[in-house]
Formats: C-alpha cells, sequence, structure tokens
C-alpha cells in the first residue's frame, strides 16, 4: 500500500480541524495562537503534498511564504499578548471586552 | 513500504500532538504537543520530497517560534488555571457545529479527485531548485516578505515601548 497525496491531505484536513477546534473553543490567547500555528501548518502540508503530487515547486515556495508570514504574525501577535498581560494582568480573552465600547 | 511506516508512526504522533495542544490545560504542555506536531510535520516534508522546506520548519517554527512562545507562557505565567467557564453562551454548541459541518465538507471533497497529473519524478526539492524558483519567477514575493519582516520587528520595538510611554510609570511590583 503505497501513501498518496490524498492521505497527506486527509492528515491535514483532520489537523486543520484540530486546530479550527483550539481557536474557537479555548480562551487563553497564547493557546489560542498555537491553533492557528496548527492550521497554518496543516495548510502547509496540504500544499506540500499537492506540490509533490503535481510535480512543481510551487507548493514549497507558497509554504516558504506562509512560514514568512506566520513568523511575522507571531512575533506581533506575542508582543501584544505581553503589552496587553502588562497592562491588564489577565490571560483570557473573555475579559478583554473592554475594547467592544 | 517506508514511507507507509513512517507515514502512520508520525501521523499518530502529529495528531496527538494537535489534541495535546487544544486540549491541555497548562500552556507548556500545549506549546510541547504544538511542537511535536511540528516535528512530524517536518517528517512529512521529507517523505514528499521538501528537504528544505523541512530544514526551516525544524530551525525556524520548531526553533524560534517555539522558544518565543515559551518565553511568553513564562513571563506571562503559566501558573493561573483557565477557568474553561464558557461566557458566550451560544459559543459552545455553535463552534462544535461548524466544526462538524467543516468535517462533513472534508468528507464530501474527499470523495472527489483533488489532484491529478503524475507523480513527482525525483529529487526536486533541493535547496538549488527552490532557489531558482524563488529568486527567478517568486523574487518580487520575496523582496515584500522582507518588508514585512521589518515592519514586524519595528512594531514589536513599538509594542514594547507603548508602556513606557504611557502615563503610569511601571512600577515596582513589575520590575520584580
Amino acid at each position: 500500500m503505497t501513501v498518496t497525496a490524498g492521505w497527506y491531505l486527509a492528515l491535514a484536513a483532520l489537523l486543520f480541524v484540530i486546530g479550527a477546534a483550539g481557536m474557537l473553543l479555548r480562551r487563553n490567547p497564547l493557546v489560542m495562537f498555537m491553533s492557528v500555528e496548527l492550521m497554518l501548518n496543516a495548510a502547509n502540508l496540504s500544499f506540500v503534498a499537492a506540490g509533490r503530487q503535481l510535480g512543481v515547486l510551487d507548493g514549497q515556495a507558497a509554504v516558504f511564504f506562509v512560514m514568512v508570514v506566520a513568523a511575522a504574525e507571531v512575533v506581533v501577535g506575542l508582543a501584544i499578548i505581553v503589552a496587553v498581560f502588562r497592562r491588564r494582568a489577565t490571560a483570557s480573552v473573555d475579559e478583554l471586552s473592554g475594547l467592544k465600547g | 513500504m517506508v514511507e507507509l511506516v513512517l507515514f502512520v508512526i508520525f501521523a499518530l504522533a502529529a495528531v496527538f500532538g494537535a489534541v495535546t495542544t487544544v486540549w491541555a490545560r497548562n500552556p507548556v504542555y500545549s506549546a510541547l504537543g504544538l511542537m511535536l506536531t511540528l516535528f512530524s510535520v517536518a517528517v512529512f516534508y521529507v517523505s514528499n520530497g521538501a528537504h528544505f522546506v523541512a530544514a526551516v520548519q525544524v530551525l525556524v517554527y520548531a526553533g524560534a517560534v517555539m522558544t518565543l512562545f515559551l518565553f511568553v507562557i513564562m513571563l506571562v505565567g503559566v501558573d493561573r488555571a483557565e477557568d474553561r467557564k464558557e461566557n458566550l453562551p451560544v459559543q459552545r454548541p455553535l463552534a462544535l457545529g461548524l466544526l462538524a459541518l467543516f468535517g462533513a465538507a472534508v468528507l464530501v471533497a474527499g470523495r472527489f479527485t483533488w489532484v491529478t497529473g503524475e507523480p513527482f519524478p525525483g529529487d526536486e526539492g533541493t535547496v538549488e531548485a527552490l532557489g531558482s524558483e524563488l529568486f527567478r519567477r517568486w523574487v518580487l514575493p520575496f523582496e515584500l516578505t522582507a518588508l514585512l519582516l521589518i515592519i514586524a520587528a519595528a512594531g514589536t520595538i513599538a509594542l514594547g515601548l507603548f508602556h513606557h510611554a504611557g502615563e503610569e510609570p511601571p512600577d515596582e511590583e513589575e520590575a520584580a
């Protein structure tokens, strides 16, 4: 039995669903961020698997750019979490409802 | 055969790590679970011929990004347990419904042909091939990512400085 690209795509879909569940159900901003990373990695995995199946390198190039954007996003997001935590001393997004006016 | 064994082992590891990330009460366990998933995905990159992407995955994701996560977890404090009480009454059933919908959509999509074409011929996932691809076809997006990274770094420094520019000077309990 050979491992086809469909297996990787199914695994990527499963990882994406788990990440989406974490994003929707958790209230810790750090864990929510990690769930976003999980979803990005699932998308990357499907890029690579599909690119291999199609015989093109575009998938890997896309993964490269996704990684750069994810790194930038993590840096800014964690800085925001730290800044909020310094001011409010809370680690739950439910207590940060002050922005709704 | 080797790929099948690798796939089974590391798919289980990846799913276990992902579930740990979402389920663990302690954010440190979440970070470690995510690290396990990232390493497993790196293994999948290797078995798909994407050697350079796998190296970058280990170096950037499992190395730098997860170190940053662990730093922030330690800074914010791991001892405060997360309150699992849901404040928005419809959020949890709505989220589960959406997830079920998404899973159903994935299952339906799996019935179609996902990708077509000949399988990947050989080892074209080398640094050389990917580099020439990046610097020829994708050179403008590549430069834009450099700009994006500079903006992100500058924004992070600005966020770090906001505190001292605010009205309240930092008091002693924060210095401790």
